[in-house]
């Protein structure tokens, strides 16, 4: 039978405040462990946890561009469950009254576009990371992510492939990253995602029993995860099974999902209000504030790329796709640079340089103003566009001017017809066979005396210029 | 009208990971029965019109600014720990269904 996937995802992302959302221990990764910890996280008796406002405020900016409605009044809620990574043995979480909900976010899959509904955002605090590779057969706890603000996305069963799956997790994270509330790094667990699977007869409207994968641990891991978790439920339906509802595991080295365990009877979380947390009220005016810090979000710059500096769709999104280059590529614009020209030296010949080395763009020696000054020497004929690809490798290792590089080097472009001309008369003395050949009608051998000619000039004559006076030679001399 | 079973019970105790002898879940059974009759007698109120109260406070907003303040000392933090190898708390093997 043909069926039709139906998937919703959950995404948990660390917000990156400095402090925990109610204490003020740091939230620094890479402290050693139980440093960051205090009675408040550690779920000591008595304690009174206090929110942070930032946490709140970071929580409305991504409900904001995630076009949601933001609560007016909202309160926390305590959920209720025995585990070793949480000692007071309930999680700060939001219930029924979260912080943002009904939203949307436009994604682009197949070639087409599509809106996924956002179902809720709301604030919680994370748990503390659990160790199994403590000897003595014991688990070790570190309470350092325990109080880490979290923030838990929730989409409607919108989501109809892995390929769809794979294409919100990339928006999604675009967007935290352009409005800089998290690092989005899932290698660290700042961004955990999970997918809610199942599949239904195509053309029918009831939901089948769905399977939920988590621990992934990367957005391509994902995509496999769903792929073969849909192939597997469609196949048991097909021998006469049933789906159990569980949790499943992800083996990326075997490309398998697998039972974590069965979800018997749904939790039963208790949720009640927590009496240790007063109602967060977010009224017009905050929102209104709120809603005038965001930065300019990746669709509206997408577009704004597209229709202000003429790029290709596919330019302005590979431009666009890190703020970063974003921000960079404007920067270079801005002096003046040719658009299409700034941005093919800065996702290509750039790009290559910063893959090759393993480098960030902003910890690039290449700066801003100085591709911008090497893009000037070649809109003014200075260089070649060839000779530029080595200044640009000079500036990359050394952090040089481009200029200083180009007279170091002694690399400006021979525009003198006198001088190209003269070294058009060696290669075609030096060159008998070949010329003979081109003159016989072989246009192709052209192609080689040209190379021949910017080799004799160390590949600084203008290239234009060398076609043009080499041809008008070889007519002359015939 | 019986509002609690032995079932009710032994399934709260259980969320609870508590164990209850049978003396005690029969207590609880009449116990937790008469709470839930107080609930009868509440809803016997006509509550048109009231909003629901969501948080017993009347307060809202109380923050504080995003600001780090110190920690405890690593040591004292792991005092009170039934087991510990000097940098976690260590606990009995936990089979990681990762539960958030």
């Amino acid at each position: 039978m043909k069926y039709e996937p139906v998937i919703g995802m959950e995404v948990h992302v660390e917000l990156s405040t400095k402090s925990k959302v109610f204490c003020g221990c740091s939230t620094n990764f890479h402290a050693p462990a139980n440093s960051n910890v205090c009675p408040v996280c550690l779920g000591m008796p008595g304690v009174l946890p206090v929110i942070n406002k930032r946490a709140v405020e970071m929580s409305v900016m991504v409900g904001l561009a995630l076009n949601c409605t933001i609560s007016r009044w909202s309160k926390m809620d305590r959920k209720n469950y025995f585990y070793p990574d949480l000692a007071k043995n309930y999680q700060i979480s939001q219930y029924d009254l979260p912080l943002c909900h009904d939203g949307f976010i436009d994604i682009k899959a197949n070639g087409t576009s599509k809106r996924i509904g956002i179902t809720r955002a709301h604030l919680e605090e994370d748990t503390a990371r659990n160790t199994h590779t403590i000897g003595g057969g014991d688990s070790g706890v570190d309470f350092n992510r325990c109080g880490v603000t979290l923030l838990e996305i929730v989409t409607e069963p919108d989501i109809r492939g892995a390929e769809e799956a794979f294409a919100y997790l990339t928006e999604l994270k675009q967007l935290l990253r352009y409005l800089d509330v998290s690092d989005c790094n899932m290698e660290e667990g700042s961004l955990r995602a999970e997918a809610n699977i199942s599949i239904r007869p195509t053309g029918t409207e009831s939901f089948g029993t769905k399977t939920e994968v988590k621990n992934v641990a990367s957005f391509s891991g994902i995509q496999k995860a769903i792929e073969f978790e849909i192939a597997r439920q469609a196949k048991l339906i097909d021998e006469g099974g049933k789906v159990v509802q569980e949790t499943r595991g992800w083996d990326a080295d075997r490309g398998i999902t697998f039972s974590q365990r069965a979800k018997e009877s749904a939790h039963d979380y208790r949720y009640f209000p927590d009496p240790d947390l007063v109602p967060i009220v977010v009224d017009e005016a905050w929102e209104g504030r709120i809603r005038e810090s965001l930065p300019e979000l990746p669709q509206a710059r997408r577009a704004r790329f597209e229709s202000g500096y003429g790029l290709s769709a596919y330019d302005a999104g590979v431009l666009t796709a890190e703020k970063e280059m974003a921000d960079y590529y404007e920067a270079v614009v801005k002096q003046g640079c040719a658009p299409k020209q700034a941005a093919n030296w800065l996702s290509v010949e750039l790009q290559a340089l910063l893959t090759e080395h393993k480098q960030e763009l902003t910890a690039s020696k290449v700066t801003a103003d100085r591709l911008a000054a090497m893009l000037k020497l070649i809109e003014d004929g200075t260089i070649s566009g060839k000779i530029a690809k080595e200044v640009l490798l000079d500036m990359f290792e050394s952090g040089k001017e481009p200029k200083a590089i180009v007279e170091e080097k002694n690399l400006v472009q021979i525009s003198d017809t006198s001088a190209i001309e003269s070294a058009a008369r060696e290669v075609i003395a030096a060159n008998p066979g070949p010329v003979a050949e081109f003159r016989s009608g072989k246009e192709k051998t052209f192609g080689f005396l040209v190379g021949q000619l910017m080799k004799a000039t160390k590949g600084k004559a203008n290239p234009q210029m060398a076609n043009e006076v080499l041809r008008k030679v070889l007519k002359e001399t015939e | 009208m019986a509002k609690i079973t032995k079932a009710d019970v032994e399934y709260v105790a259980g969320l609870a990971q508590l164990t209850l002898d049978e003396a005690t879940k029969e207590k609880l059974v009449g116990e937790m029965g008469d709470i839930l009759a107080y609930m009868d007698k509440l809803n016997e109120l006509n509550t048109d019109g009231i909003e629901p109260t969501m948080h017993v406070l009347e307060m809202s907003n109380v923050f504080r600014e995003d600001e780090v303040q110190p920690s405890l000392d690593r040591e004292a933090a792991l005092a009170n720990a039934p087991k510990t190898d000097g940098e976690y708390f260590l606990v009995p093997k936990i089979l990681d269904t990762g539960d958030e």
